[in-house]
């Protein structure tokens, strides 16, 4: 029994060695001892149009430059165009009515603490390459594609 | 005491009775190139970057927050510094602003905002002050550099097109109206126009 266990303990680190060198990390292959060569720094996204979601329920992603945006206590600078009370001089898309309820659903004056900080949900996108392909197909593909 | 001044303002108004005519003229002239230029010279002296941030108020707060911004570091290395937007260009309007600013000195000598929480107690009340100053004038310092017969809309985003040629370009608006907080971190808003 007891030599059994020792076979499965060596077995397994033999086993993680070998995968280790299949992992690939952050860092990519440089050695630990050198500095690996960085990835280009992606640009933002800005063309202002409106993309389809990657996943059910994704909260829509921001199609603009959001760099240097203050959002704090003090103010936030999104609410200044998407606040309901904004959207008309700012044709920008108004920001939900869930935003503006508190968790048990009633209504509230301005947008709720809890959903303030946009950026918590809501993000730009880059022009980088995904690194994996995305195959979220969304209701209506599915039902289109089963035929009814 | 009357009789003293009376007796100065006769001298003063009495032929010279040692000095030549040509010696009191040219020397004159001379001392006032040199007092022009000193004047000129300790005027631009206090118009630097550098003179801004010897003081901590500077150095630490706004300085600190401009740095991030495109107006500090950004891909052509062109960058403004403190006086570029905060003191006009021209020389009469210079000087207005240059005795308006007598009243940092004020401050500095007793301490206003020599703490970060007095600093940001009054960051709503300085900002409104250059809101104000920046409204008032047009944006006349943004527009130093960006001038709007220049702009190319056709390399603009289509959000940016939309304001400026409509609000600015018809003077509705002037830069300050929307760029609030370009090169420095907003004070509470609440109440602000379009906030």
């Amino acid at each position: 029994m007891r030599q059994l266990i020792a076979f499965a303990i060596i077995a397994l680190c033999a086993l993680s060695a070998l995968a280790e060198e299949n992992i690939a990390t952050l860092r990519g292959h440089a050695p630990l001892t050198q500095e690996g060569e960085p990835p280009q720094i992606a640009k933002p996204m800005k063309d202002d149009v409106k993309k389809h979601r990657n996943y059910p329920m994704q909260p829509p992603v921001i199609p603009h430059n959001i760099q240097g945006y203050q959002v704090d206590l003090k103010v936030n600078k999104c609410l200044s165009c998407h606040a309901r009370k904004r959207a008309e001089d700012a044709q920008a898309p108004m920001i939900s009515v869930t935003h503006y309820m508190d968790r048990d659903g009633n209504f509230l004056a301005d947008v709720s603490p809890r959903r303030y900080f946009c950026n918590q949900c809501h993000v730009s996108q880059t022009d980088a390459r995904p690194l994996v392909e995305n195959q979220f197909k969304d209701i209506d593909q599915i039902l289109q594609d089963s035929g009814k | 005491m009357i009789d003293w001044i009376k007796n100065y303002w006769r001298i003063l108004w009495r032929p010279s009775k040692h000095f030549s005519l040509a010696f009191l003229t040219v020397g004159g002239f001379i001392a006032g190139i040199v007092f022009w230029g000193g004047f000129n010279t300790g005027l631009e002296l206090t118009n630097t970057e550098k003179f801004c941030i010897s003081c901590h108020e500077m150095r630490d707060n706004v300085y600190q927050e401009l740095r991030g911004t495109i107006h500090f570091n950004n891909r052509s290395g062109v960058r403004a510094t403190c006086p570029d937007c905060h003191v006009p260009h021209e020389w009469t309007d210079k000087i207005a602003r240059k005795m308006q600013a007598s009243k940092e000195v004020w401050g500095k000598i007793f301490g206003t905002i020599n703490t970060r929480e007095k600093f940001e107690n009054k960051r709503r009340e300085l900002a409104e002050h250059e809101w104000k100053r920046l409204k008032s004038n047009d944006s006349l310092e943004c527009r130093n550099c960006h001038n709007f017969d220049y702009m190319d809309f056709t390399k603009q985003g289509q959000r940016a097109v939309n304001q400026h040629s409509t609000a600015l370009a018809s003077g509705e608006k002037t830069c300050i109206d929307c760029h609030k907080g370009i090169a420095h971190e907003l004070p509470d808003m609440a109440g602000v126009e379009g906030w």
